[in-house]
């Protein structure tokens, strides 16, 4: 047997997973580093993006292309204003005080759950990807779309970090993230950034859960596994830092791909989580993050 | 005339009470030193001041708008900057992009930023160095470059020399004078009695969250015995 196919394969499967995941955990890691907020709910800004997908697919007629392309610019937008006013509504309200911002996003995730069970059932319900188009390779074909996940993911994570380096926006949210209260003194609307950052946390878990319902299924529980795997990827790539969280993106999701084509999904998920525990005993402050920048 | 009036500010950490009927009133283009022992509420009243922390009670009025009801990030949008204690630059970060953060507020950013490096030229050499490599004079001159790009009226400054040589801190006495040259309100927060005398204009004594004693300059000179009284010299 050639094991080459199955290499290819396996890496293929293993960078569409890291794209996803990347979307995913940066958001996470952004909401974190910033606001210094465990959001728990974020799987289920996951959750809502593949909902919005496939309540696009369902009510928008003609190619599922265009339905697509729609959910991929509303979905992120509602949720992303729906997460906004979360932040208002009840973060800002508790102070952003560690234990009680926990509580707090996990009250959000149950009540976003059980919101879409009661709105949209139970079931799981499948969306046809917006292009069929298969790239031949001498051993496989390979569906063009798993591509198109790979590259929406790069462009997005590449515009965040030109955004959050480059931009006045950016540096803005890094002023508060280093020291709120400095930030306050120099006239930037701190509570407006944390709104903003919060809703844009949520926007790329919303792109995430987008992209991965024609692979997958649209579910009301969905959002367990992105937000588990989010937190390991977070924790690896060191808490806040954009770099750490997509080398430790690539680098699980790789991981996972493999042993997952090789061996078995589960040992692939005992192998991350084992990672994470080496990674917390030997270097607490992340693979990647500095050490005494929180 | 005065430029900021603050009244009566109350303010607990808690149950403790950290500012007891807390007042200044500062005119522009004079230096007035607020002093007292540690924990005395220096550093409170000043964040009080910039609304960082929750005042109860009290009332500021800066150019005769009533700032009291304004949240925290508009008051240095109104003209009063602060330099805080310990500096809190923000030490990953470039001189300049320090000072981008001090104009990010500012509609004329190119004119402000060319007033605060007027009055420090001392940065315009190292505007790509990290600031955390700075030295602690060179930084402290930082930390007042970034408050002056909000182009204040009325500039705050919490023990600016704590913890700088003695050649660093004459250094941050002429920035002052410059500062007070330039028609800026500034009230200055100092434990050294003798880094302030040269600069003062006029002298609060601050105890347990209030304010029991004002001088002018030329009182204190005059009688240097009121030191002991109010802050023990050499504290
Ligand atoms: N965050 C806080 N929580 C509780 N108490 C505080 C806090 N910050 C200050 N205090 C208390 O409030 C009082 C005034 O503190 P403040 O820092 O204003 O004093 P200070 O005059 O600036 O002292 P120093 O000269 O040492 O800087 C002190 O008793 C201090 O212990
Ligand atoms: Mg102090």
């Amino acid at each position: 047997m050639d094991i080459a196919p199955y290499l290819l394969l396996a890496t293929l499967e293993g960078l569409v997973q890291a794209s996803v995941l990347m979307l995913t955990a940066l958001g996470l890691s952004l909401v974190f580093g910033v606001m210094r907020v465990v959001n728990v709910a974020h799987g289920e800004f996951y959750m809502l993006g593949a909902v919005g997908a496939w309540l696009c697919a369902t009510l928008i007629p003609g190619h599922p292309a265009i339905s697509f392309a729609v959910a991929l610019i509303v979905a992120p937008l509602i949720v992303g204003l729906l997460a906004a006013l979360a932040d208002r509504a009840i973060l800002q309200r508790i102070n952003y005080n560690p234990e009680a911002t926990i509580v707090s996003t996990i009250g959000i995730s149950y009540i976003i759950q059980q919101l879409t069970l009661m709105t949209f059932g139970p079931d799981a319900r499948a969306v046809d990807p917006p292009f069929y188009y298969n790239i031949r390779f001498p051993w496989f074909g390979y569906s063009s779309y798993k591509f198109f996940i790979i590259g929406v993911a790069v462009a997005l994570v590449a515009t965040l970090w030109l955004l959050m380096k480059h931009s006045k926006m950016g540096l803005l949210m890094r002023a508060t993230q280093y020291d709120r209260e400095t930030a306050l003194n120099f006239g930037i609307p701190v509570g407006r950034v944390y709104s903003a950052v919060f809703a844009f946390g949520a926007m790329m878990a919303a792109v995430a859960g987008v992209l991965v319902v024609p692979n997958s299924q649209a579910h009301y529980l969905m959002g367990h596994d992105p937000l588990l795997m989010s937190f390991i990827v977070v924790i690896v790539g060191g808490l806040g830092s954009i770099p750490g969280t997509i080398a430790a993106a690539v680098l699980i999701g790789l991981s996972d791909g493999l042993l997952s084509v090789f061996f078995s999904p589960t040992l692939a998920k005992i192998a991350s989580t084992l990672l994470v525990a080496l990674v917390l005993v030997f270097k607490p402050q992340g693979l990647f993050g500095k050490a005494g920048r929180i | 005339m005065s430029v900021m009036t603050v009244e009566g500010f109350d303010a607990f950490y808690g149950r403790s009470q950290a500012l007891r009927g807390f007042s200044v009133e500062l005119r522009g283009g004079e230096v007035l030193c607020l002093l007292g022992r540690n924990g005395a509420g220096k550093t409170t009243a000043l964040k009080a001041i910039m609304g960082t922390i929750r005042r109860t009670a009290g009332r500021i009025v800066l150019d005769g708008r009533d700032l009291s009801a304004l949240p925290a990030y508009e008051i240095p949008r109104a003209g009063i900057a602060h330099v805080p204690q310990g500096r809190r630059l923000f030490a990953e970060l470039t001189v300049a992009e320090n000072l981008e953060i001090g104009l990010s507020t500012r509609k004329s950013s190119r004119r402000a930023l060319d007033y605060a490096l007027g009055l420090f030229p001392v940065l315009t050499e190292r505007m790509h160095q990290r600031s955390g490599t700075l030295s602690g004079g060179e930084q402290t001159m930082l930390t007042m470059a970034r408050a002056m790009c909000i182009e204040p009226a009325v500039i705050l400054l919490d023990e600016p020399t704590e913890g700088l040589m003695p050649s660093a801190i004459a250094g941050i006495r002429e920035a002052v004078i410059r500062l007070r040259d330039n028609g800026v309100a500034v009230l200055l927060v100092e434990q050294r009695v003798d880094a302030v005398l040269p600069v003062a204009d006029r002298v609060a004594f601050m105890d347990h969250g209030e304010i029991k004693a004002r001088f002018t300059i030329d009182e204190v000179r005059n009688d240097l015995s009121l030191l002991h009284r109010y802050v023990g010299v050499g504290a």
